[in-house]
């Protein structure tokens, strides 16, 4: 999903992805250089073993295809930097022979060792992101200017009983302890959810996190943050969540509840939190007249 | 109580239906005195606007009294006469407070539908579609009025309705239109559409300083009240090419600024109406700008095309180069009817305008699906309908 806090993020930390492409094709390139022309190679870093060098091409070639067609290249890379490693003493022995490139012998050694950092940083990364995505299979995030300070929204918001009035598929929220509370929410098909959170991370007036206690039908962890809008226009509120989408019977009825795409209802819900932050309530024509047996139709239900 | 309900196109019904409730502590009941039908309904009549649903009540042109109030309902009382303005306003977001009340952020329950369709979601309105939140129109007996603190005007002087009741939309928007005009003095402004909102925008153009004002039509009888009530010089587009009449009237330059009173379905003589109507039919636009193409194309070099006629979603050969090279500027909008309701109430009690002068059919609520057929096809030279529940 892209977001605009998504995309500054990727401007200031460079993109580990492609990063770990370049390193792969990158990989490529030198282990198939290595095979042609081992000389050459031989000569840039004082090694004279032309097989050593050509073998040390095939498992570069081996690291980079792997890199570029894995799903999950985190291991791939960690196999780079025992290349690496390989390749720093190596050049480490020839270094230390009776060899008189030693000035290209230093610059290889730099060089490699230059890659190698890269190489740790980008494995370590990726098997950072690899661990923190496979706890959950789905995310949704939204956000939405509210024309009340930031205190007045977290206010609202830190009172778990008013969620129900704003998230129109909780039934209710109950606190149970100094973190801890308990959900109902009810979904299509009379299907009910109940779940235990607590309260991981609490700012005052800016920030609230949240993870579901285990046994819960769609575990879950997110955040809403209140951020001063500029130039005094109120509250950035922006939720996050990560979450275990549900299998089965519950599985389909919370597909019904969230639609196709999980922001909507984030925005729905904090289209509502801002009515019933900035009015006093939320808006409802649910009950009025018309000219049909219902008051509103399937388009109103829809749209909220 | 009685209401009229859309049941699809070109069928209003009239139907006995649950009478409203108050459904937000902000709401106030109203029953209501004096209804009209607006040339904007006719789109919704004709099938245009999407998003509309059978048995939707329609109408947002209504005044009575308060009835009932909310607990939260502080400047309205019991017995209060009120002319209810068409966008519904919360009146405490980022653009009630700038006094932007037809971009409420609070009062379209529906926005989401709202942004799938424009991008961004504008204020609710009464009994105008789901897309602008689905809420039942007030050519009934009664209505519900949400944040009844923010919009209804108390009318407290012995007015008629029909002198005050068009505050609710047609003044202010014809007054808007002229306004975003700019006006100075000496400015010729041109006006396509001599329906009601063309006809308050000729009244404000001169209100505000114009020197000139030209209007635009085919139905003689519309040409003549603005020539006649409203002091326009007129051309029948039936009879002369606009652009030339425009500019020879204006030694060549053009209008000043131009207004186009007319929308979406809007008519022309010869080819361009046919191209259009077709390319409505085949769904290639959903709109026909044919007046709003003519406005451009006449307005001077730096002057301003004001729109208050009604459009719903994309329109096709807009000519942009004209506008850009020229340096015109484009102003429309939905009224933010609630900014003028006092400047304009004020205007009526100074008898600078007497609103009730575009009033040509009186009829009962009972009525209604005849009023619509006869206001669509100008029967009887009906311009302006007033139903009385």
């Amino acid at each position: 999903m892209a977001t605009i806090s998504g995309t500054l993020q990727s401007i200031k930390t460079p993109n580990v992805d492609r990063l770990a492409k370049g390193l792969g094709w990158f990989s490529i390139g030198l282990g198939v250089t290595e095979v042609i022309a081992p000389g050459a190679i031989g000569k840039i870093t004082g090694t004279r073993k032309h097989s050593v060098i050509r073998a040390y091409g095939i498992r570069e070639i081996a690291a980079g295809i792997g890199i570029l067609a894995a799903k999950q290249p985190g291991p791939w890379l960690w196999s780079r930097v025992a290349g690496d490693v390989m390749d720093l003493a190596s050049i480490g022995k020839a270094a230390s022979g009776s060899n008189r490139r030693r000035k290209g012998n230093a610059f290889s050694a730099a060089a490699v060792a230059g890659v190698t950092a890269l190489d740790v940083w980008c494995a370590k990364k990726l098997s950072a992101d690899a661990n923190g995505a496979s706890q959950y299979n789905a995310r949704a995030e939204a956000s939405m200017v509210v024309n009340k300070s930031p205190e007045e929204c977290y206010a609202f918001y830190r009172d778990f009983e008013h969620l129900p009035t704003f998230m129109d598929h909780l039934e209710s929220v109950e606190v149970t302890g100094d973190r801890t509370s308990h959900w109902v929410a009810s979904l299509p098909k009379g299907i009910r959810m109940h779940w235990d959170a607590e309260i991981v991370s609490d700012v005052r007036n800016e920030h609230i996190a949240w993870r579901t206690l285990p046994g819960a039908d769609v575990p879950q962890t997110g955040s809403v943050e209140f951020q001063p809008a500029p130039g005094g226009r109120g509250t950035i509120v922006r939720v996050s969540m990560d979450y275990e989408h549900p299998v089965g019977a519950v599985g389909r009825a919370f597909t019904t509840m969230i639609g196709k795409e999980p922001e909507q209802l984030l925005r729905k819900e904090l289209r509502r939190f801002k009515q019933a932050v900035e009015t006093g309530e939320v808006i409802r024509t649910e009950g009025q007249p018309a000219g049909r047996r219902n008051s509103t139709t399937w388009m109103d239900s829809l749209a909220r | 109580m009685k209401a009229n309900c859309w049941q699809g196109k070109r069928n209003m019904q009239v139907e006995e239906v649950p009478d409203p409730k108050i459904l937000n502590s902000g709401d106030a009941i109203v029953r209501i005195t004096s209804t009209a039908i607006c040339g904007s309904d006719l789109h919704l009549y004709n099938g245009f606007v999407p998003s509309m649903e059978a048995g939707d009540i329609v109408g947002h042109e209504f005044m009575g009294e308060v009835m009932e109030v909310g607990k939260g309902v502080k400047n309205l009382k019991v017995g209060d006469r009120v002319v209810v303005p068409f966008p519904i306003s919360c009146g405490n977001c980022f653009f009630c407070s700038r006094q932007m009340h037809s971009l409420c952020e609070n009062s379209n329950p529906n926005a989401w539908m709202a942004e799938k369709l424009w991008g961004h979601s504008p204020a609710g309105l009464f009994g105008y579609s789901h897309l602008l939140g689905g809420f039942a129109g007030g050519q009934a007996e009664y209505a519900r009025v949400p944040f009844a603190d923010v919009g209804p005007i108390k009318i407290e002087n012995g007015f008629t309705d029909e002198q005050v009741l068009f505050l609710s939309d047609i003044f202010p928007t014809g007054y808007m239109a002229a306004e975003a005009c700019d006006i100075q003095p000496g400015d010729t402004i041109a006006v396509w559409g001599c329906g009601p909102v063309g006809l308050f925008a000729i009244k404000s153009a001169f209100l505000l300083g114009a020197a000139r004002v030209i209007a635009i039509d085919r139905f003689p009888e519309r040409l003549r009240m603005a020539r006649e009530k409203c002091g326009a010089e007129v051309i029948n587009y039936m009879d002369a090419d606009v652009l030339e009449t425009l500019k020879e009237a204006t030694g060549g330059r053009g209008p000043d600024a131009c207004i186009d009173a007319v929308g979406m379905e809007s008519h022309a003589a010869g080819m361009m109406y046919a191209y259009d109507r077709a390319k409505q039919a085949m769904m290639l636009e959903s709109d026909r700008p044919i007046a709003l193409r003519e406005a451009i194309i006449a307005c001077r070099n730096g002057g301003t095309v004001s729109v208050a006629g009604v459009y719903g979603g994309l329109i096709d050969k807009v000519p942009f180069g004209s506008l850009m090279n020229r340096a015109i500027t484009i102003k429309t909008g939905q009224t933010h009817v609630q900014r003028y309701l006092k400047p304009l109430l004020a205007r009526i009690e100074n008898g600078e305008i007497d609103p009730s002068f575009v009033v040509t059919h009186r009829m009962k609520l009972n009525e209604a699906p005849q009023a619509y057929d006869m206001f669509l096809n100008k029967e009887d030279e009906c311009i302006k309908v007033v139903l009385k529940p």
